[in-house]
C-alpha cells in the first residue's frame, strides 16, 4: 500500500486496500502473446479443396502445414459440408447461434465444415450475452452438471473418503482428485472411489496425474474417466507437452478400449504460459485445440481458460473470450467441461461476475471442477469456488432459479455420511490387508472441514499404503468383494452399477453421467432448447433442492423465540391499560404511544433488546432532561409516524414519540404533517438503548421548548435489508394484523420490577 | 439392483461381458463366489462397435470413428498399449521406418487397421515436422 501524502486522493487508499489489488491487469501486446481475440496475426478464413483434400486452410498453403494444421485438415475439416459451411457469411451464422428456430444439429453439422480461423470470425461479433445465450441452445445434454475437486494437502485417504461421499451427495455428477504426492496416486484413488460410492450412486470419478499412470489407475478399474488429456494450440507447445495430435488420439482409443470416459483439455492462456504463443490470439489457438479435439474423436472437452484462466482474466475481454471458448466447444458437438476451476481473481466480485453467463446458460459441467473442500485442501490450488463459498454458490443458484448442479445436504445426512464413509475405507483397508485406521482418526476426520482439523496419517505411510495397493494390482472387483464381506453391501451395489455401465459402454458416449441409476448422455437426453419453455427446466421436486438452502426463516422462529421473551419480560415490566387515553395537562410531559403488538406479542427489537429495557431507557432519559413520561397503545394504527402523531397530539407539551415493537421510533410534533418529524430512528437493527436513552432526553428537551443536538446512530454501511428485512416483515405483518382501525388509543400504567 | 438404461433404450442386461456372461450377471453374489472374475468386467470390441453405431446415428461421426479404434485395442495387453503411446510422443521413435513397422505389427497381429492408419499418418508427418529427433 502507498503511503497518503499530502497530494493524493483518499480514495485510492480505500481502493488500495481490497483485495482487486492483488490482481494484475495488462494492456493488448499481441507481439508478446497478450491477445484474447483478434490478434493482427490471425489468419483470416480460408479453405481450398483439391482431389477431395484440404490444399489450403487458413491461408497456410498444404506444403506448409504444421502438425496440428495437417490433423484438423484431415480429420476435423468435413469435405462433405465444408464448401458449404465457408460460403456462409459468419454474421449470418452468428445470429443463427442466438435464433430459437434454427435447430442446434443444423448447426453444429455445419460447424464440421468450418476452419478454425472461420469459428473465431463467427464468435467475433457476438457479445457475452448472445454466447451465453448461444450456449445455452447449444449445450450438448439437456440437464447441466457439475464436477469436484476432492483432494486435502496429507493426501489423507480418510479425509478423501468422508469428503467424497459429501461432494457426491451433494449432487456432483464427477469427482476428480489429485495429490501432493504423485506416488499417493493408488491410495487417493481407492479413498475417492469408496467415498464416492458411500454418497451416492454412479458418481463417476478420476485421478489426475501423469497420463500413462492415470491410464493404469483406469485399467484397474479404480478410476472412470480422465480429463487431463492436454491438446494445445501451437506445434512448440503440444510438443513441450510431451505429445502429438497422434499420441492424443491413440490415448483417447486406448481408455475407449478400457470402456473409460475421458475427455481433453486445453484452454486461452496455456500456449502463452508455456512461451510458444505464436503471437496469436488465445480464441483463435483454442479454436485450432478444439478442431483437433473433434478429430481426434474424443466425446468431450474441459476448456475455458483452466490453468491458463487467471492470465486470461488480465486481458481485455479475457472472461468474455474464455465464454467464447466453451461455446466452441458445444459447438463442434463435444462435451463442455467448462472451466470456472481456477481461482481467477482475488476479488469476490470478479469470481461471482465470472460464474454469471456459465451459470445462467448451464453447461455440462459448469465447474471442471469446484472446490468441493476448503481453498488450502485443493490440490490442484484454489478453485473459482471453494468449500468456504458453496453456500453463496448455492444462494445463487436459488436466487436465479438457476440450475448449478449441487444443492444443500442437511447436517445430520451429511454427519452419518462422512462417519460411513471412513468406515467403509478402515473396512476394505482391513480386509485388503493395507491398514488399520483408528477410532480418534476416523472421528477427528467425519468432524473435519478440512485437513488442519484431522489427526492422520504421516504422509510416509500413505506413500506405503498406495504403493501395497498398486502392488497387489487391487482392482475394482476387489474393492467390491472387500466391500462385500464387510457388510457394505449397498457400497458394493453402487460400485457395481457403475461397473454394469463400463461393461457395456454406455458412459462413454457424449456428456454421459449417472442419475438415479441411469445413464444419463447428450443421446439419451440430447439438449433440445427452442425457446422459452423448453429445453431443461427445473421439476418441482429440483426446485425445491435448489430452494432448501441452510437456516430459512420463517414465521415459526420467530414467534418460538417470541414466546421465550414473554416470560421474561413478565418479570421485567408490566403494562396495565387503565382506560381510554386523555389529553395531558402537564406541560413538560411526553407521551410515548406504542404499537399493538408491543410487549403483548412480540417483545425483543430487531437489534435484539428487550422492550422492558427499552421502554426504561426512554423514561430514564425524559426524567433526567426533567420530563415526565406517559405511555398509551395505539391500536388503530402500526405505522411510526402515525403513532408519534398520535402520541404529539394527546401530549400536553405537544412532543410525543412513537415506537414500534421491532424498534423503529420517531420524535414528533403535534403541529405537523405526519411525515415530518423532529427525529427519526429508523434503523433499528443498530440502534441500543443508550440511542433510546438520548432519544427520551431529547424528546424532554424539545417538550421544554429548547433545541437538543438530534441523536446520529452510526452506520457502518451493513446490508441492514439483507440482515432483517425477512424478521421485519414477519414481524410487521403481526402487528399491522392486531391494529383495529376504529379503536381509540388507550392509556397504559408501566410498573418496572426489581 | 439397479436397473441400468443402455444409451439406444434398450435393457443394459442384453450386453454380455468379455467372459461370456450377461452384464446382469455382475451381481455382489457371483464376485463373492468368484462366478465373476477379472475376465468379465472388460469391455468387448463388439459393444464398442455398437456403441460406435449409436454415436454416428446421433451424427457424431469422430466419436464413431473413436470407438471403432477402442475396438481395435480391447485385446491389445496393457503394457503394448503403454509402449506403443510412449512411441507415439515427440522424439521417440527414431525413424519412420520405425513407426511404420509397428503400424504393421498392428495390422497383422490384431487386424487393427485404423490404429495401423493412425501410426502410418503420423510416420509422414513426424518426419516432415522432424518429430523424430531425439529430445531426451
Amino acid at each position: 500500500m502507498q503511503e497518503a501524502s499530502g497530494n493524493r486522493w483518499k480514495r485510492y487508499d480505500v481502493w488500495d486496500d481490497r483485495p482487486l489489488r492483488y490482481d494484475r491487469f495488462t494492456p493488448d501486446s499481441p507481439e508478446d502473446g497478450f491477445c484474447a481475440t483478434n490478434s493482427p496475426t490471425d489468419p483470416k478464413p480460408s479453405l481450398v479443396m483439391g482431389d477431395g483434400r484440404v490444399v489450403e486452410m487458413d491461408g497456410v498453403a498444404e506444403d506448409a502445414f504444421d502438425m496440428i494444421d495437417t490433423f484438423i485438415a484431415r480429420h476435423h475439416i468435413d469435405p462433405d459440408v465444408a464448401g458449404e459451411a465457408m460460403a456462409i457469411d459468419s454474421g449470418d451464422f452468428a445470429r443463427r447461434l442466438v435464433d430459437v428456430n434454427v435447430a442446434r444439429g443444423e448447426l453444429v453439422r455445419l460447424a464440421r465444415g468450418m476452419t478454425p480461423a472461420k469459428l473465431c470470425d463467427v464468435l467475433d461479433s457476438m457479445n457475452t450475452l448472445e454466447l451465453s445465450f448461444a450456449q445455452a441452445k447449444l449445450r450438448t445434454r439437456r440437464m447441466p452438471g457439475n464436477q469436484a475437486h476432492v483432494t486435502n494437502a496429507k493426501d489423507d485417504p480418510v479425509q478423501l473418503a468422508a469428503d467424497a461421499a459429501t461432494a457426491a451427495a451433494m449432487g456432483f455428477d464427477e469427482i476428480e482428485t489429485t495429490m501432493r504426492v504423485a506416488r499417493n496416486s493408488w491410495s487417493n484413488a481407492l479413498a475417492c472411489l469408496i467415498g464416492a460410492a458411500v454418497g451416492k450412486p454412479g458418481t463417476l470419478f478420476q485421478c489426475a496425474c501423469e497420463e500413462a499412470e492415470e491410464l493404469r489407475l483406469g485399467m484397474a478399474g479404480l478410476t472412470s474417466y480422465a480429463e487431463t488429456v492436454s491438446v494445445y494450440g501451437t506445434e512448440g507447445s503440444f510438443v513441450d507437452g510431451d505429445d502429438t495430435p497422434w499420441s492424443k488420439a491413440f490415448l483417447i482409443a486406448a481408455y475407449t478400449s478400457r470402456g473409460i470416459k475421458a475427455r481433453c483439455t486445453s484452454g486461452g492462456g496455456a500456449e502463452l504460459l508455456m512461451g510458444f504463443h505464436d503471437t496469436r490470439s488465445l480464441l483463435y489457438l483454442e479454436a485450432r485445440c478444439l478442431c483437433v479435439q473433434r478429430a481426434i474423436g474424443v466425446q468431450g472437452t474441459q476448456n475455458g481458460g483452466i490453468d491458463g484462466a487467471p492470465v486470461t482474466g488480465s486481458m481485455t475481454g479475457g472472461m468474455r473470450e474464455i465464454l467464447a471458448e466453451n461455446v466452441l466447444a458445444a459447438l463442434l458437438d463435444l462435451e463442455c467441461a467448462s472451466g470456472n476451476d481456477t481461482r481467477i481473481s482475488e476479488s469476490e466480485i470478479r469470481v461471482g461476475a465470472k460464474i454469471m453467463p456459465h451459470l445462467m446458460s448451464g453447461t455440462d459441467f459448469l465447474c471442471s471442477g469446484f472446490g468441493s473442500i476448503p481453498a488450502y485442501d485443493n490440490s490442484f490450488a484454489a478453485s473459482l469456488f471453494n468449500a468456504e463459498e458453496i453456500e453463496d454458490f448455492l444462494a445463487v443458484q436459488r436466487d436465479f432459479e438457476l440450475d448449478g448442479g449441487i444443492h444443500h445436504v442437511p447436517e445430520d445426512h451429511v454427519m452419518a455420511l462422512r462417519r460411513r464413509a471412513v468406515d467403509a475405507l478402515d473396512a476394505v483397508f482391513r480386509d485388503l490387508g493395507l491398514g488399520d485406521i483408528g477410532e480418534a482418526q476416523k472421528a477427528s476426520v467425519v468432524q473435519a472441514s478440512g485437513s488442519r482439523d484431522t489427526d492422520t496419517f504421516r504422509l510416509s505411510e500413505i506413500g506405503v499404503i498406495s504403493e501395497t495397493i498398486a502392488r497387489k494390482g487391487i482392482t475394482l472387483l476387489d474393492i467390491i468383494a472387500a466391500l462385500g464381506r464387510t457388510g457394505f453391501d449397498d457400497v458394493a451395489e453402487n460400485l457395481l452399477l457403475l461397473l454394469r455401465y463400463r461393461v457395456s459402454g454406455d458412459y462413454l458416449q457424449t456428456a454421459a453421467v449417472i442419475r438415479d441409476g441411469q445413464v444419463i448422455s447428450a443421446v439419451t437426453h440430447p439438449n433440445d432448447y427452442t425457446g422459452p419453455g423448453t429445453g431443461h427446466r427445473l421439476t418441482a421436486e429440483r426446485r425445491e433442492e435448489i430452494a432448501g438452502i441452510r437456516g430459512l426463516l420463517t414465521k415459526r422462529e420467530i414467534f418460538e423465540s417470541a414466546e421465550r421473551h414473554a416470560a421474561r419480560e413478565r418479570r421485567r415490566y408490566h403494562l396495565q391499560a387503565i382506560g381510554p387515553a386523555t389529553g395531558g395537562t402537564i406541560r413538560d410531559e411526553v407521551v410515548i404511544a406504542i404499537s399493538p403488538a408491543f410487549g403483548r406479542k412480540l417483545h425483543q427489537t430487531t437489534s435484539g433488546q428487550f422492550l422492558s429495557d427499552v421502554m426504561k431507557a426512554l423514561f430514564d432519559g425524559i426524567q433526567e432532561a426533567g420530563g415526565r413520561a406517559r405511555v398509551v397503545r395505539a391500536w388503530h394504527t402500526a405505522d411510526t409516524s402515525f403513532l408519534g402523531l398520535t402520541a404529539a397530539r394527546l401530549s400536553a407539551s405537544g412532543i410525543g414519540i412513537g415506537i414500534q415493537a421491532k424498534g423503529t421510533a420517531v420524535i414528533h410534533t403535534a403541529d405537523d404533517y405526519p411525515h415530518m418529524n423532529l427525529e427519526l430512528f429508523s434503523q433499528a437493527p443498530i440502534t441500543g438503548l443508550g440511542h433510546y436513552r438520548r432519544m427520551g432526553h431529547n424528546a424532554a428537551c424539545y417538550a421544554r421548548g429548547e433545541r437538543p443536538e438530534p441523536v446520529s446512530i452510526p452506520y457502518k454501511g451493513e446490508a441492514l435489508g439483507a440482515r432483517f428485512h425477512v424478521q421485519t416483515s414477519l414481524i410487521h405483518a403481526l402487528e399491522t394484523a392486531m391494529v383495529k382501525a376504529e379503536a381509540e388509543p388507550e392509556e397504559l400504567k408501566v410498573t418496572f420490577h426489581e | 439392483m439397479n436397473e441400468g438404461r443402455r444409451s439406444d433404450g434398450k435393457p443394459a442386461g442384453e450386453f454380455v461381458t468379455t467372459g461370456g456372461r450377461p452384464v446382469d450377471d455382475l451381481t455382489l453374489a457371483n464376485v463373492l463366489d468368484g462366478t465373476v472374475d477379472e475376465s468379465d468386467v472388460g469391455i468387448r470390441p463388439a459393444v464398442l462397435r455398437h456403441q460406435g453405431t449409436i454415436a454416428r446415428g446421433a451424427g457424431r461421426d469422430r466419436l464413431a470413428d473413436n470407438f471403432e479404434r477402442g475396438a481395435e485395442l480391447v485385446d491389445v495387453p496393457d503394457e503394448e498399449i503403454f509402449a506403443t503411446y510412449e512411441k507415439l510422443r515427440p522424439g521417440r521413435a527414431r525413424s519412420r521406418a520405425e513407426l511404420i513397422e509397428l503400424a504393421r505389427y498392428y495390422r497383422q497381429t490384431y487386424g487393427a487397421h485404423r490404429i495401423a492408419e493412425l501410426i502410418e499418418s503420423a510416420a509422414d508427418v513426424y518426419e516432415r515436422r522432424r518429430l523424430f529427433q531425439k529430445r531426451f
